[in-house]
């Protein structure tokens, strides 16, 4: 059964993929495999050495294992202050 | 003391006069604080403006984090600190950061401390607007 996922987009792959966020139905089963298909379909400039990741408004290992309902974000590098 | 939180995100220029009431405390010896200021240059590339956008969930949390963090690495009384974002021009505040204490050396400490781990680690990112008619945001090293 693939997930059904939402994910946001801030700063430049907003700007990329033209959208602050949408629903994507997906087998990867981590977060690395996730972006890994976005990529493919939206070609995606950032490597994921230089992206975080957050579900559910948190920090999130690459690795974890995504669950049907999950809120995911690819964090760019930050710039603040 | 105030009942505000202690990091957050603001659409509005932000208030130094006001944000330091919420510092306020007998008890303290010493405020220091911190302004960022947008500069009109970045890299040698001349600087109109800039854009400030944040990822609001991640960032105030990571933020209350980091003033948590401060309250326990050094002896403070209050501390805040608050980010702005959207568009901002030339010679405004981007980020103030305020900390009271009762000693000097524990105010300087946590301030700096605030400020580098909220650079380092708060989802808040800026894009540059060049007077060359280019944007970019800093750290992608993406021209767009």
């Amino acid at each position: 059964m693939p997930n059904k996922l939402k994910i946001q987009y801030f700063a430049l792959l907003r700007e990329q993929r033209g959208l602050d966020e949408e629903t994507v139905e997906t087998k990867a089963a981590t977060a690395e495999q996730l972006y890994e298909e976005l990529v493919q379909k939206h070609g995606f400039g950032l490597p994921t050495s230089s992206l975080k990741v957050a579900v559910n408004d948190d920090f999130a290992d690459w690795n974890a294992p995504l669950n049907d309902g999950d809120n995911v974000v690819f964090i760019p590098p930050v710039a603040g202050g | 003391m105030s009942t505000s939180p202690a990091f957050s995100i603001s659409g509005d220029p932000l208030e130094p006069d006001k944000l330091k009431r919420h510092l306020l405390d007998s008890h303290a010896g010493a405020l220091a604080t911190f302004e960022g200021w947008v500069r009109n240059h970045n890299e040698g590339e001349a600087v109109d403006r800039l854009e400030y956008s944040s990822y609001p969930a991640l960032a105030n949390k990571e933020g209350q984090r980091i003033v948590a963090e401060a309250f326990e690495k050094f002896e403070i009384d209050a501390a805040i600190a608050q980010h702005r974002v959207g568009l901002l021009e030339i010679g405004e505040i981007a980020v103030w950061v305020g900390v009271s204490a009762a000693h000097r050396g524990a105010a300087f400490d946590a301030c700096r401390y605030i400020i580098e781990e909220i650079k380092a680690r708060v989802p808040i990112w800026k894009k540059e607007y060049y007077s060359r008619g280019a944007t970019d945001w800093v750290n992608c090293h993406q021209a767009t």
